[in-house]
C-alpha cells in the first residue's frame, strides 16, 4: 500500500466531460490496498466509465460487503452515496435501496469471497430479481484479508503461494449467471482497460441486474508461478469472444456498425451496445449456446472474456413488480402514506 | 519508436530542463534542495561550480531556466530559481577555503586576457588551479566589464560585484587595469602561450537621424551614458527623458534618469508590448517606477530650438501579419518633448585594435570567426568568449564561453587535441530508504510563485545605490524552495520488471503514463492517456514488455516526480534515481 495521497496536482491539457468535470473529480480517496492490486485498476476503469458516461457523481450509489474487493467503493467517486453492508449482505440492501430509488445508478463491488462463499445465497437472489444495477465481482481466487487462502473460485489444480494444491472444483459467477438466467453476463480483466471500461458502461446502463466478473490479479498471494489467476496466466489464457462497444445515444448506430459483423443493441435509455464477435463461432444472444462455449473452453483451460449474454428484454424487478415510476421519495406523502384506513381495507384483503 | 536509449547522458540531462537551457548547465534542483536544508555555504558552492558569480547571477541573470521550468508547464509561474541564487548568494558563509588550492609551483605556461569581464574572470578561475599564470588586461580603473558598467547600482551592489571578482582575483591573477589592449600584434610578440580576448560588446550603435548631432550634450548612447554613470561622471539628467529603444539596456536607462533627477521618463518602441526585447520581470520593474513603455512608435527626427534639444518626433505605426511576417504601416506622426534622450537599441562588439593581417579572420558582419566549441578564432592559440565572441549574449552564456575556453587553452598548452573534449557524464543513484521512504521531498506543495519584497516607492530613489530588490525572507525561501518538483530525481524504468499491472498509470498524478501497443511517434503521441502536445519533450519508450510486448510510454512533459510510480509498483520496475550531471572542466582534466 502507499502512504501518499494522490496530489490534487493534475495534466493541464486534461479533457472535461459534458458536466465539465475533469477524470480528477471522480477519484476517491488514496487506496490502502497493495501496490499493483488489480483492484486499483478496476477502480481506474470505473472512474474512467463513469466519467465518460457524465454521471453526476451524486446521483450514483456504491455499495459492497467485507473483503479487500469491498473497499474499493472509498476509492471512486467521493461525492457519491454509499454503505459498506455485512459480508455477503450486500444485494439485499442493494435491492432495499433500489426498491426505494430506482432513480439512481446502483454499484454494487463485491468479491469471490463475499458473493461465492458467505453471500452466494444474497447473490443468486439480487440475480434471480433482475435488480437494476451493476454487480461487479473482484475475483481473484484468494481471500487476500486473511492472508491468501483459496476462495470458491480457485481452479483445480492452482495452487498457493507456498505451493499447496487446490482440489475442489470452482463456483464460476459466470455459468452460475447464465443458468439462472441472468440478463447480462460479462467478464473482463483488471489488466485490459480498454475491454474493461466498456464493460462497465454497457453494464451500468443496463436496464437490469448486470453481472461483470473481473479477473483481478492479487499481486500479494497469487500472482505466482502455478497461480491461474495471475497477471501472466490470465494474459496467456485469455480468450475474448464478443466485444463491446458502448455507444451513447447521440452518435448514430450506422456510423459505427459500418463493415465487419457488428450486432447493435438497443439499451432503453436511448444508448446502444455494439456487440463484436471476436470469436466466430460465438453468439451472446443465446444462453445455451454461451453455456456451452464458455464451459468447453473453460475445459481446455482458456478464460472466456467480453459480454458473453445480454437480453434487454428481461423484465426487471420494478417491472416485475409492477411498482411506481418515479422513486418513492417523489410520491407525494399521503399517497406514500395513504393513513391507518388504507392499511385497514388492505389488512381486511388477508383476512 | 525505438526503445530510448538512457545510457546517452543528455537523455536523464534534459529532463531537469533547468539545468538543460542552463547555458552553464547549473544544478538547480540540487542547489535548492541544499538551501531547503540550510546550507547555504554549499548551495553556493555548487553554483560557483558552473556560473562562478551566483551572488551577481542570483540578481542579474538573465534566467533561460525559468521560462524551462516544468513548473511554469504544471501551475502558473516557475520556481523563482534566480531568487533563491540571491538567497545561497546572501546567506553563505566563508568561500575562499574551499576553493580548489592555487599551486605555489606555476606550470610555466602564461596566458593573457583582455577585459577583466564575466567571461576573462571565468577562464582565470579555472586556470588558476591548473598552475597557469594568468595576466588581465582591463581598461577601466575596476575590473568587472559591463557588470560594473552597464547594471546599475540598485540592481547590482558594488559590493556584491566586487566580492566575487576578489575570489578569483586575488588568488593570484596579475591584473593590469587601466591597461588598455591597443595592438593585437604587440599583445601576441609578448610571448603569451594563449590569449583570451573577453572583452564584451563595447559599442553602442547609434541613431543617425536628422539632427542626431545638433546638441551633443543632451543626446547619450545607452551604454556608454550608464558607464559614466557607474563612475560617477554623471549625476544629473534633465526631467524629461526619453529612451529610444526596448531592451534590458533601455530599462537600466530608463531607471537610473529616474534617480538623477527626471520626473518624467518614457521608453519609446518600435515594435508592439508583446514584441520588446527587454525580459519581462525587467519591464514589470521599469512599470513599477511609473515608468511609461510607449509602443510602436518609431524615432524620426530630432527637433530643436536653436543648438538646444526640445524632443523628438515619432512615426506612430500600425502592425498587422501578412504571410506569416509582420508588417508595419505608418499611421501619422507625433512630438514628444524632452530635456534629454538616451539612444539604447542595441550595442556591437568592435575591435579597432585587433589587426587584419594577423591571421585572426572577421566576418562580413565585422565579427571574428569564433568556433562556437572551443572558442578558438583561427589563429591558433587565441580564444574568444563573452559578447567579444559573436556579439551580446549574456553573462551566463559569457561564463560558459569562459569555461570552454579554459577547457580548450588547458588542452592547447599540453600541446592536445582542443577538439577532443571530455565527454559530458551522468551518474544515477536510487533515493529509496525504506519501503515508504524516499530521500528527497516528493510532496506536491501547491503553494504559489512567492513574490520578492521591494523596497518602497519613496525610499528607493534617495540614493542610486539603494538595491532595490531585497530578497526573499525566511519564510518565502522556505516556500519557495519546496515548490521545486525535483525533476533531477529521475523516473527510470527497468522493462524485464514490469507485469503490467497497471498501478503506475492509475496512480499517476498528471496522467504521464501509458501501456500501448508500440508506433511511430506522431501515432503514439495520438494515443496516450493525456493530450502529448508539448513537441519539445521527448517521449520515453521502454524495451517491449515480456507479457503482452506492449510498451511502457512516459510523456515528461508534465511528471511532477512525486514517486507514486515507484511508490505503487510490486515489482520495483520503477525507481526514483537521483542524476547527477557532471560537466568537465578545465581542472578536471589535469595535463602532464
Amino acid at each position: 500500500m502507499s502512504f501518499m495521497k494522490k496530489p490534487k496536482v493534475s495534466h493541464s491539457g486534461l479533457p472535461r466531460n459534458e458536466l465539465g468535470l475533469s477524470i480528477r473529480d471522480y477519484e476517491g480517496s488514496m487506496s490502502t490496498l497493495c501496490a499493483g492490486c488489480g483492484h486499483d485498476s478496476v477502480t481506474a476503469a470505473l472512474i474512467q466509465a463513469i466519467w465518460e458516461l457524465n454521471i453526476q457523481p451524486h446521483r450514483i450509489v456504491k455499495m459492497s460487503g467485507i473483503g479487500c474487493s469491498s473497499k474499493t467503493p472509498a476509492y471512486f467517486v467521493e461525492a457519491a452515496h454509499g454503505i459498506n453492508a455485512v459480508h455477503g449482505r450486500m444485494p439485499s440492501i442493494a435491492t432495499g435501496a433500489n426498491a426505494a430509488n430506482r432513480s439512481l445508478h446502483y454499484i454494487g463491488i463485491s468479491g469471490d469471497g463475499d458473493s461465492l462463499s458467505i453471500g452466494l445465497g444474497q447473490f443468486v437472489h439480487a440475480l434471480r430479481r433482475n435488480i437494476n444495477m451493476l454487480y461487479l465481482i473482484e475475483n481473484n481466487g484468494v481471500y487476500g484479508l486473511t492472508k491468501g487462502q483459496f476462495s470458491a473460485s480457485a481452479d483445480q489444480g492452482s495452487t498457493a503461494k507456498k505451493g499447496e494444491v487446490n482440489r475442489q472444483p470452482p463456483i464460476d459467477p459466470v455459468t452460475l449467471a447464465l443458468a439462472l438466467g441472468g440478463s447480462f453476463i460479462a467478464r473482463g480483466f483488471s489488466g485490459d482497460k480498454d475491454q474493461l471500461v466498456p464493460l462497465i458502461k454497457a453494464g451500468l446502463m443496463h436496464n437490469g441486474f448486470a453481472l461483470l466478473d473481473v479477473l483481478s490479479p492479487c499481486v500479494t498471494f497469487n500472482d505466482h508461478e502455478g497461480s491461474t489467476k495471475s497477471y501472466a496466466h490470465t494474459r496467456h489464457f485469455d480468450l475474448p469472444a464478443a466485444q463491446a462497444d458502448f455507444i451513447p445515444r447521440k452518435i448514430p448506430i450506422q456510423a459505427v456498425t459500418a463493415g465487419g459483423e457488428a450486432i447493435p443493441v438497443a439499451l432503453h435509455d436511448g444508448s446502444t451496445v455494439i456487440l463484436k464477435k471476436v470469436a466466430k463461432d460465438y453468439n451472446p444472444m443465446n444462453r445455451e449456446e454461451a453455456y456451452q462455449y464458455i464451459q468447453k473452453h473453460r475445459d481446455g483451460g482458456e478464460i472466456v472474456t467480453g459480454l458473453l449474454y445480454i437480453n434487454e428484454d428481461q423484465a426487471e424487478f420494478h417491472a416485475l413488480n409492477d411498482t411506481v415510476s418515479g422513486a418513492l421519495r417523489d410520491l407525494p406523502y399521503p399517497e406514500l402514506c395513504p393513513g391507518a384506513a388504507v392499511l385497514e381495507e388492505i389488512q381486511q384483503l388477508y383476512r | 519508436m525505438k526503445p530510448t536509449d538512457v545510457s546517452n547522458p543528455d537523455h536523464f540531462h534534459r529532463v531537469v530542463d533547468c539545468q538543460w537551457a542552463c547555458p552553464a548547465h547549473t544544478d538547480v534542483p540540487e542547489y535548492i534542495r541544499l538551501i531547503a536544508q540550510g546550507r547555504f555555504t554549499e548551495a553556493y558552492l555548487l553554483n560557483r561550480e558552473s556560473n562562478v558569480f551566483p551572488g551577481i547571477l542570483g540578481r542579474v541573470c538573465d534566467r533561460p531556466c525559468e521560462p524551462a521550468c516544468r513548473r511554469g508547464r504544471v501551475d502558473e509561474k516557475p520556481v523563482a530559481i534566480c531568487r533563491l541564487k540571491r538567497v545561497a548568494a546572501d546567506l553563505k558563509g566563508e568561500i575562499a577555503p574551499h576553493l580548489p588550492p592555487v599551486p605555489t609551483r606555476k606550470n610555466g605556461k602564461r596566458i593573457a586576457c583582455v577585459g577583466a569581464g564575466c567571461a576573462s574572470l571565468t577562464v582565470a578561475n579555472d586556470l588558476l588551479p591548473l598552475g597557469y599564470e594568468v595576466t588581465i588586461f582591463e581598461k577601466q580603473q575596476e575590473p568587472g566589464g559591463l557588470m560594473r558598467t552597464n547594471i546599475p547600482a540598485f540592481r547590482l551592489p558594488t559590493e556584491v560585484l566586487s566580492e566575487e571578482i576578489h575570489l578569483i582575483t586575488d588568488r593570484g591573477v596579475e591584473l593590469l587595469l587601466d591597461t588598455p589592449v591597443e595592438s593585437m600584434k604587440a599583445l601576441l610578440e609578448r610571448g603569451f602561450d594563449a590569449v583570451f580576448v573577453g572583452s564584451g560588446a563595447p559599442r553602442g550603435k547609434n541613431l543617425d537621424v536628422p539632427g542626431r548631432y545638433d546638441d551633443p550634450a543632451h543626446v547619450h548612447i545607452g551604454i556608454d551614458w550608464l558607464e559614466s554613470v557607474a563612475f560617477g561622471h554623471i549625476t544629473a539628467i534633465g526631467r524629461k527623458v526619453l529612451i529610444i529603444g526596448a531592451g534590458n539596456t533601455a530599462m537600466d536607462c530608463c531607471r537610473t534618469s529616474l534617480r538623477l533627477g527626471a520626473t518624467d521618463v518614457k521608453v519609446m518602441a518600435r515594435k508592439p508590448l508583446t514584441l520588446l526585447k527587454a525580459s519581462d520581470w525587467e519591464m514589470e520593474e521599469a512599470l513599477e517606477e511609473s515608468i511609461a513603455i510607449i509602443p510602436c512608435h518609431a524615432p524620426r527626427d530630432f527637433v530643436l530650438a536653436g543648438n538646444r534639444i526640445q524632443g523628438m518626433n515619432f512615426d506612430v505605426l500600425d502592425y498587422h501579419e501578412h504571410d506569416g511576417t509582420l508588417e508595419s504601416s505608418r499611421l501619422g506622426s507625433v512630438f514628444f518633448p524632452a530635456d534629454d534622450i538616451i539612444l539604447a537599441i542595441g550595442q556591437e562588439n568592435a575591435f579597432p585594435w585587433v589587426e587584419r593581417d594577423i591571421g585572426i579572420d572577421f566576418d562580413q558582419r565585422d565579427v571574428p570567426r569564433v568556433d562556437r566549441r572551443t572558442m578558438q578564432s583561427t589563429r591558433p592559440g587565441v580564444f574568444f568568449g563573452g559578447d567579444a565572441a559573436f556579439g551580446p549574449e549574456n553573462i551566463i552564456w559569457a561564463v560558459e564561453h569562459g569555461h570552454q575556453a579554459a577547457l580548450s587553452i588547458h588542452r592547447y598548452c599540453q600541446g592536445e587535441e582542443i577538439g577532443l573534449r571530455p565527454p559530458v557524464s551522468l551518474h544515477l543513484a536510487s533515493t529509496k530508504m525504506g519501503i515508504h521512504e524516499w530521500s528527497y521531498s516528493n510532496r506536491y506543495d501547491a503553494s504559489a510563485r512567492r513574490k520578492v519584497p521591494h523596497v518602497g516607492l519613496t525610499e528607493r530613489f534617495k540614493n542610486i545605490r539603494i538595491e532595490v530588490e531585497r530578497g526573499f525572507a525566511p519564510e518565502q525561501t522556505q516556500v519557495e524552495v519546496e515548490r521545486c518538483l525535483n525533476c533531477d530525481i529521475q523516473t527510470v524504468f527497468f522493462a524485464p520488471k514490469c507485469i503490467e499491472c497497471d498501478a503506475c498509470i492509475d496512480v499517476c498524478p498528471t496522467a504521464c503514463l501509458t501501456l500501448a501497443v508500440n508506433g511511430e511517434e506522431e501515432d503514439l503521441r495520438g494515443r496516450l492517456k493525456a493530450p502529448a502536445n508539448n513537441r519539445k519533450q521527448p517521449l520515453f519508450v521502454s524495451e517491449p514488455l515480456t507479457q503482452t510486448g506492449r510498451v511502457m510510454v512516459k510523456d515528461e512533459d508534465q511528471c511532477v516526480h512525486c514517486g507514486l510510480c515507484a511508490e505503487r509498483c510490486p515489482t520495483a520496475a520503477w525507481d526514483m534515481q537521483k542524476s547527477i550531471v557532471k560537466i568537465p572542466y578545465a581542472f578536471d582534466v589535469p595535463g602532464r
